[in-house]
């Protein structure tokens, strides 16, 4: 090596320079990636947003108090009372043993960063993590150049940041990093045929499986890559290398997250990876036959095989189907039966179709969450099949399936930003490789020069392969030139050596239109990094928690949750059972410290849909399934005042809906005037009646004196009435959230317990009476 | 109530017995004026006394005595001497000493202070002294529990003759109320209520231990802020900072609220439904504080101002008036019994608060919480000073609870000295300065800085030697040897290809010369450019004769060889072809044939250029791709 090196010392310099312009670049990138993400924490405040994260938020403080061992043993008797939930067995614990070990280190460096810090700062350092895979991912699949330009698109598109800026501490944080490291590592292995990759692969899975449910796209993406790869004739060794081990190791290993346990085997999601792991065993040792055989003799033993494979196919396959079709929801669980059938969530699980991130989503959702990129796809998939090589195959078959999946459920679009950013890379990058070209290749005063350094360039290609040992064919500098001709396009650019540019110079564009066209891109890029800037600050920095809103004498604040939060902390008892709607259930419990009876969570339909008909119900019978539900307090979240629109009224009909669903006497119909959910005058006295209504409109017609709701937009029917079985206790500032209390049950009138012989035994029937007439 | 009226009866009973009992010395109180304040929840109560020597002895302690019921919540006494003969302003600097005793003769439920003269007072001399006495909790509420639209009433109890073991002459007690309502009052000879103000008339000859109940019952909407626990942390950089931290642990003291609390009520008339809630606190922080945050453990409270009057500093360059104001809103107002916690933070300059002095530093800071009128009933200060300070002292004018932790904070490596004090029932009297002397070498600073730096810099070193080291685990095994010579033979194949390339290159160049010459004619410049490429060539096939012997050499490339030696042979056949083309060229252009005549010559050699250069472009491929 030495004896090479020697005579290229320009050229090692050279070469060095441009690995750490490479470098540079990427610590650039992790930087860019980082910092998009913290608009949130500018605008607003370091704190966890939304829904979700509060939860996470919530398991990693118990987390870093008590350690792991208890953690895994946390029965949590805060929420779902009186069920509790064994949250220790029922987490994807990935998040929150990263964040739990980044405070661990911190605070073995005596860093006093607290647990809500680190926890906001979680999702912004993985995203930059994650562009760094990108990276890796697209080296492997084209080169260099590519590989920069995805990582630059990854860091900033807004699909990803929507779910992962400072906050926003939720599982797809660490996860879209597990997901894009676990395909580097897969491709890596793909193209090395190293087992030592392939065993990282798996334990790049396992955290993977430990971090988000969407673990199941990988352990089937992959197995249709290999199918494919098999199907097309592109068997190798490498192949058998990259999947075998992952499905063994893999399913080993995700079986050891209490979540996943015995699914990873029982659940018909991983059967396409067994399958697979059959074929492609199969197809190995016919490979393996058809060497030691002559082709006579292989086409006889062929057709053996095939009969007795045939065979033993469908014996396996009649198994398999007897052992799905013997398991209740056919071995699918609700969310992966919508993903196939998207019409099946709507049809027959409300729950899981009244969360907004689970309906498809629009056109303009894709234009925002990817933008221009959706333009640059096609051109990708088109440079991934100039040459096709298993990584590109794989490239190729990942778009195409996360474009499907992204068209089933909005929360999906996560999985498509990485693949879009991974192509539209390659399709730039391959871009202004032919254009930067042509116009090299025509620039007269620099074609000496270039000749010159094309000699240089050309001999840098070994270097590479010397530092890093194992690179092989896949990133030949060519990659690297591209990169830097984009990167420097003022300099020489040095011309890209062999083949292409052997067969290139034969499409050369012309110098004018190679010029504009790279302009044109350049402009393509600068808006698409307007848009997500834009995106960044404006449509995915809120924290949901708090709100603000511009008005002519300046900003307003809308701290509303958190007061009613702080007051129910401050000013309740700490064993009080505070009942709402699931969708505060989170909040309730990290913010309040409150036990609460469902939550966002979502894992007990019967106990949400009891708190749905609750709400539903006159304020009698929701008393009496309250008070049976050992609840005191009830919070009702109501924009009617100022004007926040996704407020308790108007996620009301799907009380309803989850309601009826378990206890029939709650019929949607009563609740619709016509088909129409109406809240003034024309609407239904079931409407009228309800608790919902009643909790959130109370006392609200003194306010302006014509109860004009300014989310409805319409003057509410029923203005004047009194609470019987509530008393309001609390209501914040903006009138958004009110906590009501149940009064105390009434002592009996004499008159009424005459029949009864003692006053004990009233009190028992009396309670017994009630029970009987709650719906459970 | 009936409790209350209990312990009056006990009192009196008590005061019967003694009453009868020796006096207790001879001093005589000749004038005794109380001014009770109950404006706000802390009640104040200053006493000016004339103090007469009516007996021979000289004497230098004076007795104040206070019932048990006073006494459990006496916050702060202090006894000034007043010797000038204007009122109030005149007395000296500092109080006297006083101290808890316990004398003889005396029922328990009398709690004694003496206050000690500097100098005894001698027979026949008088003195006036000035008694401030500060009281948490004295007032209650009553009615208890009142609904969101009552007013708070107040029960306040003392008696109306001064408490104490000496004789009085005369004696008289005014007391000011926040309002001018008062629900009732004890009523005795003479008493006068004007505005909101109480007075009973002067008594006569009170004889020792004399105690004459009075109860008033008022209204007061004045906020009941008491913070059950604050914790002050009280930070030092030398870096130039001191940061402040408070945590607060709020509590409405007053008339506990009834339940039901309407938005719309509080929102409509908030000074009628909800007088007796509080929404702001207003704290005065010290001058320059900068980075002021206001939150709880969910975050930022939105709700807060600060009126900095950064201007007035250097116009006046008075400290103490120019301190910064904050006026900070709890996340909902505060009805009574109802809680709430938060943390205030600020950092302030360090040179306004430490000092050195004997080659010890110390820091000078206000004691109590910077937020008006508020109780505390267990202060904490935590003094954070610098790691590796020594020889740590804290001098505090009161007497406090004191005791030392360690603290570890950034990057620390041993941890910070922390002085604790701690004090129970704080009210804004005990806003004094305390000092916290220390010692502390300023190169100390430099500690963390340097940790830092070497801790890059020695993690850019073990990066670089492991760049630079080969790690392998075994040097001579065969499959590392195999691997090292299979990387060489990349290498160099790698380089031939590079060599071939160039030479491409140098035919292009041959070709694109041709073109020229067939545009512009001009000969020479052909002739000079096949010239270079020709050296050029030469030069290159030069460079290849060692690499291809490497090759020959090396068994690891074996099944290379016959391709790259095939891809030499083919390329120099090509190169010698395109020579002769181009030598045949330029001669027919020398010779001005004509271009159909030059096609013909070359067209031979053209075609085996051609499925050369397509043979050669394969090879390359090939071999690129090993």
């Amino acid at each position: 090596m030495a004896a090479s090196d020697a005579p290229n010392g320009d050229v090692l310099i050279r070469n060095a320079f441009g690995s750490v312009l490479a470098f540079l670049i990427l610590l650039l990138i992790g930087v860019l990636a980082f910092s998009i993400r913290l608009f949130s924490v500018i605008k607003y405040e370091s704190v966890i947003h939304e829904f979700d994260p509060y939860f996470n938020y919530r398991v990693t403080q118990f987390l870093t108090k008590n350690g792991i061992y208890d953690f895994w043993n946390w029965f949590d008797d805060r929420t779902w009372y009186p069920l509790g939930r064994v949250i220790g067995g029922t987490v994807y614990p990935g998040l929150t043993l990263t964040a739990g070990t980044l405070y661990w280190f911190l605070h073995s460096l005596n860093i006093p960063l607290s647990v809500e810090t680190v926890c906001v700062f979680t999702a912004p350092i993985f995203s930059a993590f994650a562009s760094w895979a990108t990276f890796l991912l697209t080296k492997e699949v084209k080169g260099v150049g590519a590989g920069l330009t995805a990582a630059a698109l990854l860091a900033m598109v807004p699909s990803y940041i929507s779910r992962s800026v400072a906050g926003s501490y939720d599982n797809e944080a660490v996860a879209i990093f597990a997901l894009i490291f676990t395909f580097y590592l897969y491709i890596k292995t793909l193209n090395t045929g190293s087992l030592f990759y392939a065993t990282l692969n798996s334990l790049s899975y396992f955290y993977m499986v430990c971090s988000w449910g969407g673990y199941t796209f990988i352990i089937n993406l992959i197995p249709m890559h290999v199918l494919l790869c098999i199907v097309t004739g592109r068997y190798s060794s490498r192949l058998y290398i990259a999947y075998a081990p992952l499905v063994v190791l893999g399913t080993l290993l995700a079986a050891l997250v209490p979540v996943v346990g015995f699914n990873a085997v029982m659940t018909s999601e991983h059967f396409a990876s067994f399958l697979v792991f059959i074929i492609i065993h199969v197809v190995a040792l016919v490979y393996y036959i058809k060497g030691i055989l002559s082709p006579k003799m292989f086409k006889v033993a062929l057709a053996l095989v095939v009969s007795i494979g045939l065979a033993v196919c469908c014996a396996m396959v009649a198994v398999i189907i007897a052992l799905v079709a013997s398991s209740p929801t056919k071995g699918w669980s609700g969310r992966s039966l919508s993903l196939l059938d998207p019409t099946y969530a709507s049809k027959y699980i409300p729950i899981i179709a009244s969360v907004s991130e689970h309906q498809p989503p629009t056109w303009p959702s894709y234009f925002m969450d990817i933008n221009v990129l959706a333009f640059l796809i096609p051109a990708g998939i088109i440079a991934c099949f100039s040459p096709l090589s298993d990584a590109s195959l794989f490239a190729v078959l990942y778009i195409v399936l996360s474009v499907y999946f992204s068209g089933v459920m909005v929360r999906l679009m996560l999985v498509l930003a990485p693949a879009a950013c991974i192509l539209s890379g390659i399709a730039l990058s391959q871009a202004f490789d032919v254009f930067t070209r042509s116009i090299k290749f025509q620039l007269p005063s620099l074609s000496d020069h270039s000749h010159i350094d094309a000699r240089d360039a050309s001999s840098e290609n070994i270097v590479p392969d010397d530092t890093i040992k194992t690179d092989k064919s896949e990133d030949t500098p060519k990659e690297r030139m591209t990169k830097r001709s984009k990167k420097k396009e003022k300099e020489p650019v040095e011309k890209p050596p062999t083949k292409f540019q052997i067969k290139k110079r034969l499409s050369v564009l012309p110098f004018e239109a190679s010029i504009i066209a790279v302009i044109l891109l350049v402009l393509l890029v600068a808006f698409y990094v307007v848009h997500c800037v834009w995106a960044a600050a404006e449509a995915y920095s809120a924290p949901s928690i708090v709100l603000t809103s511009h008005s002519n004498d300046g900003l307003h604040v809308f701290d509303d949750f958190r007061e009613a939060y702080a007051w129910l902390s401050h000013n309740t008892d700490v064993d009080d059972k505070v009942a709402s709607w699931w969708d505060y259930g989170y909040q309730t419990t990290a913010m309040a410290n409150r036990t609460v009876i469902v939550d966002n969570n979502t894992w007990n339909n019967t106990h949400i849909a009891t708190v749905g008909t609750a709400m539903s119900s006159p304020e009698k019978a929701a008393w009496e399934i309250f008070h049976s539900l050992d609840v005191k307090y009830v919070l009702v979240v109501f924009g009617g005042l100022v004007g926040y629109p996704s407020d308790d009224i108007n996620k009301f009909l799907w009380m309803v809906r989850i309601g009826g669903g378990v206890f029939p006497h709650i019929k949607e119909p009563d609740y619709l005037r016509d088909g129409q959910y109406r809240i003034d005058s024309m609407a239904t006295p079931t409407m009228l009646n309800c608790l919902m209504y009643k909790l959130s409109y109370y006392r609200f017609v003194e306010t302006d004196g014509k109860a004009f709701d300014r989310v409805r937009r319409t003057e509410i029917g029923k203005k004047y009435f009194k609470l019987t079985h509530f008393e309001e206790v609390f209501t914040t500032h903006h009138w958004m959230v009110r906590i009501y209390k149940l009064k105390p049950p009434k002592n009996r009138i004499r008159g009424k317990n005459k029949k009864s012989k003692s006053k004990t035994s009233s009190t028992t029937t009396s309670k017994r009476k009630g029970t009987r007439r709650n719906p459970f | 109530m009936l409790r209350f009226a209990l312990t009056l009866l006990l009192f009196t009973l008590a005061f019967g017995v003694l009453s009868s009992s020796p006096v207790f010395s001879d001093l005589i109180l000749a004038k005794v004026d109380r001014r009770i304040d109950l404006t706000s929840q802390i009640v104040r109560i200053t006493t000016s006394l004339k103090v007469e020597n009516a007996g021979s002895n000289p004497i230098s302690e004076i007795l104040l005595s206070f019932p048990e019921n006073q006494a459990k919540h006496l916050a702060y006494l202090t006894a000034t001497l007043n010797e000038g003969k204007g009122k109030g302003k005149a007395s000296s600097g500092a109080g006297l000493p006083t101290e808890v005793v316990i004398p003889k003769d005396v029922p328990d439920s009398l709690t004694f202070y003496s206050v000690s003269l500097h100098k005894g007072l001698g027979k026949g001399e008088s003195l006036l002294l000035d008694v401030l006495a500060v009281f948490t909790h004295a007032l209650e509420p009553f009615p208890e529990k009142i609904s969101q639209a009552d007013i708070q009433l107040l029960l306040f109890q003392d008696t109306a003759h001064f408490l104490s073991p000496y004789k009085v002459m005369v004696q008289s007690v005014a007391v000011k109320l926040p309002e001018a309502r008062v629900e009732s009052y004890t009523k005795l000879e003479g008493t006068k209520l004007s505005g909101s103000e109480l007075k009973y008339s002067p008594f006569h000859n009170i004889p020792p231990f004399s105690y004459l109940p009075i109860i008033i019952h008022f209204e007061n909407n004045q906020p009941f802020a008491v913070a059950e626990e604050l914790v002050r942390e009280i930070e030092i950089s030398h870096w130039g900072n001191v940061q402040v931290t408070e945590h607060y642990n709020l509590f409405h003291g007053g008339a506990k609220n009834k339940g039901e609390f309407s938005r719309l009520d509080y929102q409509a008339r908030p000074y009628v439904r909800g007088a007796s809630a509080f929404r702001r606190l207003v704290a005065r922080l010290p001058p320059r504080a900068h980075s002021v945050y206001y939150r709880d453990e969910i975050g930022n409270i939105s709700t807060s101002s600060l009126w900095g009057d950064s201007k007035k500093v250097d116009v006046l360059q008075l400290s103490y008036f120019c301190s910064t104001e904050l006026e900070i809103e709890p996340r909902y107002p505060l009805f009574g019994g109802w809680r709430t916690a938060f943390t205030i933070g600020y950092g302030l300059p360090l040179r306004d608060f430490l000092f050195e002095s004997d080659g010890k530093r110390f820091l000078n800071f206000s004691f109590g919480s910077p937020i008006n009128e508020l109780v505390i009933d267990t202060l904490i200060v935590k003094v954070v000073l610098p790691e590796g300070s020594k020889d740590i002292s804290a001098s505090v004018p009161f007497p406090v609870k004191q005791w030392q932790e360690t603290k570890f904070s950034h990057l620390d490596l041993v941890g910070r000295p922390v002085v604790v004090l701690e004090k129970n029932n704080v009210v804004p009297e005990h806003n004094e300065h305390f000092q916290v002397y220390y010692k502390f070498n300023s190169l100390s600073m430099l500690r963390e800085p340097l940790m830092l730096i070497f801790g890059f810099f020695f993690l850019f070193v073990a990066c670089i030697v492991y760049m630079h080291a080969d790690l392998s685990i075994s040097k001579s095994s065969a499959s590392y040897l195999a691997k090292v010579q299979w990387e060489e033979v990349q290498a160099t194949v790698q380089q031939i290809h590079n060599i071939i390339s160039h030479c491409l290159t140098a035919h292009d160049k041959l070709e694109a010369s041709l073109r020229d010459l067939s545009r512009t004619g001009d000969v020479q410049a052909c002739k000079a450019t096949r010239k270079s490429v020709d050296s050029l060539l030469k030069g290159v096939s030069k460079d290849l004769k060692p690499l291809v012997t490497f090759l020959q050499s090396s068994p690891q490339a074996a099944h290379i060889l016959p391709k790259v030696e095939e891809l030499i042979a083919k390329e120099r056949d090509l190169q010698e072809r395109l020579m002769a083309k181009h030598t045949t060229v330029v001669d027919c252009y020398e010779k001005k044939l004509g271009g159909r005549e030059i096609e013909n010559r070359i067209a031979s050699n053209q075609q085996k250029i051609t499925s050369l250069r397509q043979e050669v472009d394969d090879l390359m491929e090939f071999i690129d791709e090993i």
